[in-house]
């Protein structure tokens, strides 16, 4: 069970408030229509797995509705930080002492 | 005397309150203060039950959670059994009635001893691996025997008659564990304001230092604990749990405690007082005082009852006023369990001799035990237990310096009690749960916990800190910096002063080594309740499982319901020698919750019965209910499924509501439809976004139908989106589908389009939705409105007006899910009992009938309409269900699913495409889900052409329908196709449009 | 309000409103109106926790940017009171308005303002907004007394301690299986804003929660749940 702080709410909630939706920093083909089979292929299936850091989108669906992203330790399921949508990670990499 | 082993004095048990209770059929005496355990052990109980593998008669060896024999079942009544229950930390109550679980067939016929050791050979190591692996059939058979025989209860066959529940917590510091470190924790925390959780898996508080014969500032140790805990109980910032096990630790510092509340007070709960309680706690920092468990040591025939962990001795003794036995060894790798022998000689028992296997153990506790006359035996240790149903003697021998070898001759010592200590295992289970592996410590001779990503601090002996003081101070000083870390100013409590002793260093001696190969010695048993030996785990890694993990799995060894808290490392110490090599390089030993079983109630809690999972319910539910209504569930909703008259068949009553409908007028509560509310000045560029179909153009007092596709053109939902006004719009969505379509357009809109000035939110339940359909529902509805035209021409079909019915704002749509003329009704939803009693009122000279979603269904099958999820299965796409007029392509937006439906998968010939079923003999219902062939002949496999996605009987065509997906089933209109049934029978079917009634639309057009 | 701007508002507007409460003699059922009916009403002796429906109230869902000052200022202008900030709600006699989301609040209020307070802010209102009637579809539970606190900590994970949930706070979180807004609207008393359909399970599940407590189905009189002292010497559970 998280516990996840909301960027919007300004506070932890419980994981129960919450749905994860996968991969962030996806964005959408600007012209879908121009993609190649193998391109629209890309964006629709094809998924990082990593062992270790992740961002991940989540929405505060008991809550105030608003997606978010989340940067996540695959390994420890340490949740490192929470962002805005439409904002960068602020972290991107283990420093050393995060390392597990 | 009845209770031959009870002490005249002493112990903390209540003399005044005697208790009757029942064990094995028989009854006994004890007192309030006993657990089931000590109780037993007072009365004299030798043989508790029998071992699983080998049907040894076994005694209770601990006094705590780690009892791996004295696993019982209680309840008085069939109602009230309860499995796996520890008597070692079940308090006694009058009245309690207990069972062995691993007595089959009973304790005192030695069932083995005559039929010869049937299921040791059954089940020789390696068996749970060696059958799991091979035939998998074999394993059901063995299943129920050794259930049986292995003593792991019985479930209840009668409803719980107690109630459970859960409280969930948030505490700026759980402390786990209220022993000298956890307590001391407590103070240090609690004074410095933060919340504070000490829970405790005991009755009291207070841990080791309940029977300790320790002082503190100069006074009995329990006098410290009692004003420790009267201190903290004066907080409104402490919360002391007692009887409340923290039996698992999850991510976030999420921990679960089960709390016992009324366990100890009789077979059932009092009124309105749950039984067990799960505390979900979400804890700022967590401090594990969890203290240690003593490990036993390995002898041959160790598992006779009367052979005992040495503290469990002090602790009956000094607690409970039990001494379990006359007359006493002792064998020891340490000194901290020469408290056992003291204790015993304190309480008039003899000692016949404490066996060190330490040669050089010379220091203050050698000298006590010689001051007390006690026969010491010094680099020596007991390598076999005599005797037949209890302990009647030792056979002792000596020791080589690093307790490899025995040296000389044996020499046996009668004796009825054999207490052993080969040391402390630090109790790293929790620790274990986030994931944490523990890291062996050649000091502590044990595993201590290891590195955490967790807010977690620990203290005490779970930390390899043995020494009294030490864990005093240690808990002050973490309790201060575990509140300090939640932000509070904290300092550490003054310690108390404590008199120690210094202790000599103890031994690292797991298993006594034999005369003859363990292979061969009598048995050394390593994990009692697994009957797992140390000859066995030899085998394992003869066998070639050189990892204590794959050891594990092949013999067994720590799958009780115990998890081996007892064996589990000396286990591993019998591992790492046979292989030659450490026990660091053999392994850790990992913990899993639950740290002790749990109950499913409690798992459970109040998510049973009728509250088990919402029901949601319609404005019109009561009125449903009250006309006899059958219902269906539709995610949560409550839907009506049919509308029974007395004595009607299911089938008959459709056939009734369906020819009702279509030749008067029928009336379906239509209120479970999601429905969104759109508004902003990109409302309608964001539907032409969301549906594949053109929405540019749709006029205010319009409505439109649309599909709504993933990014891969498949559909997910559909629904009539309705033009309000210029910027506002009003989407309906499936029942199912609701939450998650908003979720959906949330997700575009947050994500992808944070530019679109649009706001949705869900107006599902502010609206009372009812459809009425049928040639009579103009007629019907010009009865209860005068403010709106019906006029055929002045309000079309995908018209809305907004007017009043029976005297209620309303808005009117005309829209059609069964082909007929019809009216959807939405009024604000606490009117709409009362419109819906109204059309009725209205509606009785037409024959006004109501009808559930099974009729629904069949009516709009007989249109070929759709059902979103039930036609389709997120692999088809709007062209797969020939629907290609739902799909505008030319839209200046590429629209989602548009780039999907074009990918390669989706524009090859022979997809799966949905079409219509008329079976040959029309008095067969085709099943649903029945696979469409060719050739029902062909040889296996028969390549499958699609399948049955609704299938019905149509009173109105007075024959079967289906639909169904058909492999390029839109250029095979009019083939024959196959469908070999379960029983049997293969049913013939023309593939035909899926349009059955009125392909012109003729009937809503009016 | 005039006709006049009554009607301008109406037309300029790209918005459909509608009255949507009938004129006079029909009768509305609430969400809980079952559940009021079958009810015992013999209160227990000193009730522990107090649960009774606040019904047929209007609920107005305000959608809008609180840094657009057009949509703060005529929030305020129409109702009396300023846009709370994140996890808050400002009240007076009338009218409650609570946070919701970062763009999203609810305000509610006596049960026959609904349009009229609907047109007071589009009047007021500009920029891009939405105003949106659920009043159908959510309806008030109150819980109050002083073991209502033990009841939310048995049905929601959210901490509702003094120290994390203040009065006039506003938090939406699951309850039970289901979901609700809390709002703290005294020390011992808590509004909680239901949806329709989950009503009667919410309900089943406070009356149930309650149980151990003594459960009074009626308003407590005034005074009743003011007790601070009893509350916290009552509450073992609690820390
Ligand atoms: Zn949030």
């Amino acid at each position: 069970m998280f516990y996840i702080y909301c960027p919007y709410c300004g506070e932890h909630r419980e994981e129960e408030e919450f749905h994860p939706k996968g991969q962030a920093h996806l964005s959408r083909p600007t012209d879908p229509d121009a993609c190649s089979d193998e391109e629209w292929g890309d964006y629709l299936y094809f998924r990082d797995n990593p062992r270790g850091l992740h961002h991940e989108i989540w929405v505060h669906a008991i809550g105030c509705r608003k997606f978010f992203n989340a940067t996540r330790d695959t390994q420890s399921y340490e949740i490192l930080e929470t962002y805005r949508m439409g904002d960068a990670p602020r972290v991107t990499h283990f420093t050393d002492t995060q390392k597990s | 005397m009845t209770q031959p082993n009870r002490l005249d004095n002493g112990g903390r048990i209540d003399r005044s309150k005697h208790l009757t209770f029942e064990f094995n059929g028989r009854r006994y005496k004890g007192f309030s203060g006993d657990t089931l355990a000590s109780a037993l052990l007072a009365n004299g109980v030798d043989v508790i039950g029998r071992s699983f593998k080998y049907s040894r008669p076994r005694g209770i060896v601990a006094a705590g959670a780690e009892e791996p024999n004295a696993v019982f079942q209680l309840g008085a009544t069939e109602a009230t059994q309860v499995p796996n229950v520890r008597a070692t930390q079940q308090e006694l109550f009058n009245g309690l009635v207990s069972q062995p679980t691993s007595g089959w067939p009973n304790l005192q016929f030695d069932f083995l001893g005559v039929f010869g050791s049937i299921l040791g050979r059954m089940l020789p190591p390696g068996f749970y691996y060696k059958t799991f692996m091979f035939p998998q059939a074999a394993w059901e058979t063995y299943e129920k025997y050794i259930r049986k025989a292995a003593g792991l209860g019985r479930s209840p066959r009668d409803p719980d008659v107690d109630t459970y529940d859960h409280l969930n917590q948030h505490t700026d510091v759980l402390i786990v564990g209220a022993g000298p470190a956890g307590l001391s924790a407590a103070l240090s925390a609690a004074r410095s304001g933060a919340r504070v959780i000490l829970a405790d898996e005991q009755a009291e508080m207070g841990g080791a230092l309940l029977d300790s014969r320790e002082t503190l500032n100069g006074k009995p140790a329990s006098n410290w604990v009692r004003d420790a805990l009267k201190e903290l109980s004066g907080y409104d910032n402490v919360l002391l749990l007692p009887r409340a096990t923290v039996n698992g630790y999850h991510d976030h510092n999420f921990l679960t405690i089960h709390e016992r509340r009324t366990d100890h007070l009789g077979d059932r709960a009092p009124a309105n007082q749950s039984r067990q309680r799960l505390h979900r706690v979400r804890a700022k920092w967590v401090i594990l005082a969890t203290g240690a468990h003593e490990r036993p040591l390995v002898y041959g025939n160790n598992d006779l009852p009367g052979c005992m962990l040495a503290s469990a001795v002090s602790t009956y003794i000094n607690r409970y006023a039990v001494a379990p036995g006359r007359r006493l060894v002792l064998m020891t790798t340490n000194d901290n369990a020469y408290r056992a022998a003291f204790d015993w000689q304190d309480a008039g028992r003899e000692v016949v001799a404490i066996v060190d296997t330490r040669a050089y153990a010379d220091g203050a506790w050698q000298d006590e035990a010689n001051r007390r006359g006690i026969k010491l035996l010094k680099g020596h240790a007991v390598i076999d237990a005599q005797g037949k149903m209890r302990v009647t003697g030792a056979v002792v021998a000596g020791l080589n310096t690093d307790g490899t070898q025995l040296t000389g001759k044996g020499e046996v010592l009668n004796c009825d009690t054999l207490a052993s200590s080969g040391g402390w295992s630090p109790a790293v289970h929790l620790s274990c749960h986030t994931g944490s592996r523990p890291v062996w410590d050649d000091d502590v001779i044990g595993f201590v916990p290891g590195k955490t990503v967790q807010k977690q601090l620990t203290a005490g002996a779970v930390t390899g800190c043995f020494s009294l003081a030490d864990c005093l101070a240690d808990g002050a000083r973490i309790g201060a910096e575990a509140a300090t870390n939640a932000g509070f100013n904290a300092e550490p409590a003054a310690a108390p002063s404590v008199r120690c002793r210094p202790e000599t260093r103890p031994m690292a001696l797991f298993c006594v080594p034999h005369y003859k190969p363990n292979s061969r010695a009598p048995k050394q048993f390593v994990d009692f309740q697994t009957d797992v030996t140390a000859a066995g785990i030899e085998l394992a890694t003869r066998e070639g499982f050189e990892s204590i993990e794959h050891v594990k799995r092949y013999t067994a060894m720590g799958f009780g319901t115990d998890q081996g808290k007892l064996g589990n490392i000396n286990g591993m110490a019998v591992a790492a020698k046979s292989l030659n090599q450490s026990i660091p390089e053999t392994g850790t030993t990992i913990f899993r919750p639950n740290y002790t079983p749990v109950t499913f109630g409690a798992i459970a809690g109040r998510h049973c019965n009728d509250l088990f999972e919402p029901k949601r319910y319609s404005a019109m539910h009561e009125w449903h209910v009250e006309h006899g209504a059958l219902f269906e569930e539709v995610g949560q909703w409550k839907r009506p499924w049919y509308f029974p008259k007395p004595n009607e068949s299911m089938q008959q009553a459709l056939d009734r509501e369906c020819l009702a409908t279509r030749n008067s007028v029928g009336i379906l509560d239509a209120s479970t439809l999601g429905k969104i509310d759109i508004q902003g000045k990109d409302a309608r560029e964001f539907i032409g976004r969301i549906y594949t179909n053109a929405w540019a153009k749709l006029a205010v007092g319009k409505c439109r139908y649309g599909l709504m596709c993933k990014e891969d053109g498949m559909v997910f939902d559909d629904g009539v989106t309705s033009c309000l006004a210029e910027d506002h719009f009003l989407m309906t969505t499936t029942t199912g589908g609701a939450a998650g379509v908003l979720e959906w357009l949330e997700f575009y809109h947050q994500t992808e389009w944070p530019e679109l000035e649009v706001y949705m939110n869900t107006v599902t339940d502010h609206w009372a939705t009812m459809t009425i359909a049928g040639p009579n529902a103009r007629k019907l509805l010009s009865e209860l409105t005068d403010d709106i035209d019906l006029d055929r021409d002045n309000f079309k079909f995908m018209d809305w007006r907004q007017g009043t019915v029976a005297g209620v704002p309303a808005r009117v749509f005309r829209i059609s899910f069964t082909g007929e003329l019809s009216y959807e009704i939405n009024v604000q939803a606490n009117y709409g009992l009362h419109v819906w009693e109204k059309l009725f009122e209205h509606g009785a000279k037409y024959d006004l009938t109501p009808y559930g979603t099974e009729t629904m269904h069949i009516l709009r099958a007989e249109k070929g309409f759709i059902i979103a999820g039930q036609d389709t299965d997120g692999s088809v796409h709007p062209y797969d269900l020939g629907m290609s007029w739902a799909v505008k392509e030319d839209k200046p937006f590429s629209f989602i699913g548009k780039r999907g439906m074009k990918r390669e998968d989706c524009v090859r010939d022979n997809r799966k495409q949905l079409v219509g079923l008329k079976t040959k003999d029309p008095s067969i219902v085709l099943p649903e889900g029945a696979q469409a062939v060719d050739n029902p002949n062909h040889p296996k496999p028969v390549p499958m052409l699609g399948h049955v996605t609704s299938s019905y009987y149509s009173a109105n065509l007075g024959r079967s329908i289906a639909m169904g997906v058909i492999k390029n089933g839109h250029k095979r209109m009019g083939e024959t196709v196959h469908y070999p049934l379960v029983d049997g029978r293969v049913v013939e079917a023309e593939i035909c449009s899926t349009i059955f009634l009125d392909p012109k639309g003729e009937r809503q057009n009016v | 309000m005039s006709e006049a701007i009554n009607k301008a508002v109406l037309e300029s507007t790209q918005i459909a409103i509608m009255e949507q409460l009938p004129e006079t003699g029909v009768p509305a059922r609430s969400p809980l109106a079952h559940q009021q009916q079958t009810a015992s009403r013999t209160a227990p002796e000193n009730p522990g926790v107090y649960l009774w429906e606040s019904a047929l109230k209007t609920h107005l869902a305000l959608r809008g940017d609180a840094n657009n000052a057009d949509f703060a200022n005529g929030v305020e202008a129409a109702t009396g009171l300023a846009l709370p900030e994140v996890l808050q709600s400002n009240h007076n006699n009338e009218w409650a308005l609570s946070w919701i989301a970062p763009d999203e609040w609810l305000l509610t209020g006596p049960g026959d303002q609904a349009l009229a307070m609907e047109m007071s802010l589009r009047e007021q209102l500009g920029g891009h907004y939405a105003v949106i009637n659920v009043g159908g579809g959510q309806t008030l539970v109150r819980l109050a007394g002083p073991r209502a606190r033990s009841v939310l900590m048995k049905s929601c994970p959210y901490d509702v301690h003094d120290r994390n949930f203040p009065v006039g706070k506003v938090v939406n979180t699951v309850l039970g299986k289901s979901q609700a807004t809390l709002r703290r609207v005294g020390d011992d008393e808590w509004e909680l804003v239901v949806r329709r359909s989950f009503a009667d399970y919410i309900w089943r599940w406070l009356v149930d929660a309650s149980q151990e407590y003594r459960l009074s189905l009626e308003q407590p009189t005034q005074g009743a749940s003011k007790n601070r002292a009893g509350r916290l010497q009552a509450s073992p559970v609690e820390n």
